[in-house]
């Protein structure tokens, strides 16, 4: 028992960050139908853009978290104009295999840039554990979930309550319709890319904040997982991506507390496999056929 | 040097059968597989276990890896009947590295530390054999009526079904045929290096061989071949910039997709442009 | 009898798209079924070709349960069909999109095809004989090397009909075939379809918007409206029937 509620605990932060990426995923799924393989290398990018500002200027946690996710935001929009702009009329598989191509273009990059080896994040926020009984909670992972709860709210709030969101949402439904009520789509599609990548941006600085390590690949696992995470909790649902990313998280650490840490992966992908054949639109996701 | 660049032409002739046979599946029937290098494993660690423990011939082993392959393509193709495009895609990624972490935690394998001491005798003969015999197969099966079903399918499977084409049997069909060649490619990787590891048949490897395909045109068998032709000789010639090599690779798909997703050749076959008519494929 | 349907009723959800829908059709009958937009019509084809299960009732053809097999099952057995957005395999050939129709008929395996055995080569003959035949009929045969998407509107939807043809069907469904049509292409086809009942004896069913085509054409009409059957007989019984009239009048006032 008392292992189950530690892995719960370990799965509620782990979740959190799938959850964050995941919901980079499936806005942008949402709007365009395109599954950005790329934003796994945003959740990277924004580990260390946190990390060069900590280093060089020596900023704080909060204020390298913020600006990480701004810059993001700006190369999410400007990976978005170059690469999956031109293709937006274009076939499905060649939009895949350009995101996939800028996901690989941004690792190798990552790893001529950065090289290879992994960087020691600093510590910016001294861990301290916390016994409840037998089960361990480290404060970084108290963070984590604080941090992503408040920027889930932030994002609710947007989505919800903005025209901006409201926008969002309507490009999402029928861009072509959403287009002629006078909505700039390329504005909002930029939008979400901004949104979606800050996310992922703070993902990125909240795990090299807890893990103290950072390499140009970190963004491979995780971002396949938050990916699974999405079409989990059905893709192009905001509330679907959260949930799939605290299943995916929880499940993980389950498989890593009570099998092995070498099947921690293949965890991801047999749901991935279970989800697609049982249910593939979600969890939370409409069933679309194709109409004859 | 003479040694060096047979090495280079062999290791040509396995990256055609790759580029042939991942071609069958994701440009000819338009199945988007991802999981090439998860058949090419199979293909390789069953010949080299068969023949390291059991003494068997190469050739045998490679067959009965290559059947092997064929049958996990079957296990695959099956469930990802309903599926399309992205979904489909990342399925069969997923299976692929499915079948990576298995081959790493099985002992017989080796694991992480790799499985030495394979025999050799994958000759320039031998890898030609195969995939001279692969592009035959293919070419005669797409001049066949069973070559028409797959092209039926990629085009509209809705209406491939509503004339008659049984498109549940034909793509697992286009799944077992691409994985058993695949399989065979895996075998004569096996026996060539001698070495193996399944860090060999990650992702990458599949994007290498996706490259090749979209770069010769999906669809085209002898796009396939000519891409694999470029696409094994160019990192020879950039050994030296070993590292930027991925980095051109990604960039070369990029910009093939935004300026040219046909590839060099789209879906026609050379015989289709020296005849100058415009020929649908 | 050719084909029996017999209270076809399809739910989706909770939206009854089809309800009770009967209807025999004989051989070499000619039958339009009309009706305003979303009445059900085309939801009535994917349900006698395999691509809806129905809910409930069943379809026999020639007194075999048919009901909710696989299209393509269906198609061997008989039934043929055009689309109502055209489908054709846009980047083969006009010969290619006819050759796929003769597949579930061709004598030869896939080993036959692999090392070009006497029978693959005695069929391939044959059926590209056929095919040759058909598409020369229809006047396509000069354009047979040509990519299908090169053809322009009116030969891509003569291509449809072809295709379904090549199926050697005894019933051919055609999902509004006129559409795009001008008047004079509207009264080439009237001719065709006459033609194509005549000489290769099979029965028709067709769905169409357009009243003179449907009207000249039909022996027999079926009027849907909201997935029911509101009327059924002969044209000039339809014409003036006031449900029919209404229905159609609806649709207009909104």
């Amino acid at each position: 028992m008392v292992e189950f509620l530690q892995q719960l605990i370990n799965g509620l932060s782990l979740g959190s960050i799938y959850a964050l990426i995941a919901l980079g995923y499936t806005m942008v799924y949402g709007i365009l139908k395109l599954i950005n393989f790329a934003h796994g290398e945003i959740y990277m990018i924004g580990a260390y853009i946190a990390y060069y500002l900590v280093m060089i200027f020596k900023l704080n946690f909060i204020l390298a978290l913020l600006l990480a996710m701004f810059f993001s935001a700006i190369f999410g929009i400007i990976v978005e104009r170059l690469a999956y702009k031109p293709l937006r009329n274009s076939s499905r598989i060649s939009a895949l295999l350009t995101a996939l191509g800028v996901s690989m273009l941004l690792q190798n990059l990552g790893l001529k840039i950065f090289g290879g080896d992994p960087k020691p994040f600093p510590e910016l926020v001294e861990n301290k554990a916390i016994f409840l009984g037998d089960i361990i909670i480290f404060n970084q992972q108290i963070i984590i979930v604080v941090v992503s709860i408040i920027l889930m709210i932030v994002l609710h709030i947007i989505v919800r309550y903005t025209k901006t969101g409201k926008a969002m949402r309507a490009v999402a439904y029928d861009q072509e319709a959403a287009k002629l009520m006078g909505i700039d789509s390329n504005k909002i599609i930029s939008y979400t890319f901004a949104i979606g990548s800050a996310l992922a941006a703070a993902a990125g600085v909240l795990i090299g904040m807890r893990f103290n390590r950072i390499e140009p690949l970190m963004g491979m696992m995780p971002g396949i997982k938050a990916f699974i995470a999405a079409v989990l909790g059905g893709i192009g649902s905001i509330p679907g991506a959260v949930i799939g990313g605290l299943i995916m998280g929880i499940s993980e650490s389950l498989v890593v507390g009570y099998i092995s840490s070498s099947y921690r992966d293949a965890i991801a992908f047999a749901i991935l496999i279970v989800i697609l054949l049982v249910k593939p639109e979600g969890i939370l996701g409409k069933n679309i056929k194709e109409k004859v | 040097m003479e040694q060096y660049i047979i090495q280079v032409v062999i290791f040509m002739g396995i990256n055609i059968i790759l580029a042939v046979s991942l071609n069958l599946i994701n440009g000819i029937t338009g199945q988007f597989s991802l999981g090439h290098a998860g058949f090419m494993a199979v293909g390789a660690y069953a010949s080299a276990i068969l023949a390291k423990n059991y003494n068997l011939p190469i050739l045998l082993t490679i067959l009965i890896g290559a059947i092997l392959a064929g049958m996990v393509g079957v296990l695959i193709g099956f469930p990802v009947l309903r599926l399309k495009g992205d979904y489909l895609a990342i399925v069969t990624l997923g299976f692929g590295e499915i079948i990576r972490v298995i081959l790493l935690n099985m002992k017989i394998t080796g694991g992480a530390k790799g499985l030495p001491g394979i025999p050799g005798g994958v000759t320039l003969l031998v890898s030609y054999f195969f995939a001279l015999i692969t592009v035959i197969v293919i070419l005669n099966i797409m001049n066949s009526t069973d070559g028409r079903a797959f092209m039926a399918i990629r085009e509209d499977e809705i209406a491939a079904e509503a004339m008659g084409v049984n498109i549940t049997l034909y793509k697992v069909l286009a799944f077992a045929i691409g994985a058993f060649f695949a399989g065979i490619a895996g075998g004569l990787y096996a026996h060539f290096y001698q070495f193996l590891k399944p860090d060999s048949f990650n992702m990458y490897k599949t994007v290498d061989v996706l490259l090749m395909v979209v770069l010769g045109g999906m669809g085209s068998v002898t796009g396939s071949i000519l891409a694999a032709i470029i696409l094994t000789i160019i990192p020879e010639l950039l050994r030296g910039f070993a590292e930027y090599r991925m980095i051109v690779y990604s960039l070369t798909l990029i910009i093939l997709m935004i300026a040219r997703p046909d590839g060099i050749f789209g879906k026609k076959e050379i015989t289709d442009i020296i005849s100058f008519k415009k020929r649908g494929r | 009898m050719l084909l029996e349907i017999k209270e076809l009723t399809k739910d989706f959800g909770g939206l009854r798209a089809v309800e009770n829908f009967s209807l025999n059709i004989k051989k070499n009958d000619l039958i339009g079924l009309i009706g305003p937009n979303g009445a059900g019509k085309t939801t009535i084809f994917n349900l006698l070709t395999g691509v809806y299960e129905p809910t409930s009732g069943y379809v026999k053809l020639l007194g075999e349960e048919i009901t909710a097999e696989k299209p393509y099952k269906i198609t061997a057995a008989g039934i043929a069909r055009t689309f109502q957005n055209i489908r054709l395999f846009k980047d083969m050939s006009v010969l290619q999109n006819v050759l796929v129709s003769k597949h579930f008929n061709v004598e030869y395996g896939m080993f036959g095809g692999i090392f070009k055995s006497k029978l693959y080569q005695k069929e391939e003959i044959r059926i590209k004989r056929e095919a040759e035949v058909l598409l020369d009929r229809f006047g396509l045969q000069d354009k047979m090397h040509l990519p299908a998407n090169s053809l322009p509107y009116g030969e891509q939807r003569r291509l449809e009909i072809v295709r379904a043809l090549a199926t050697n069907p005894a019933l051919l469904l055609l999902d509004e075939p006129a559409a795009g049509m001008n008047p004079q292409e509207t009264a080439e086809l009237m001719e065709l379809i006459r033609g194509i009942r005549k000489d290769f004896k099979i029965a028709i069913l067709l769905i169409e918007h357009d009243m003179k085509f449907v009207m000249g054409l039909c022996e027999r009409l079926v009027v849907l409206d909201y997935g029911k059957i509101i009327a059924k007989g002969k044209p000039e019984e339809i014409r003036n029937n006031k449900r029919v009239i209404e229905a159609y009048l609806g649709e207009v006032e909104e």
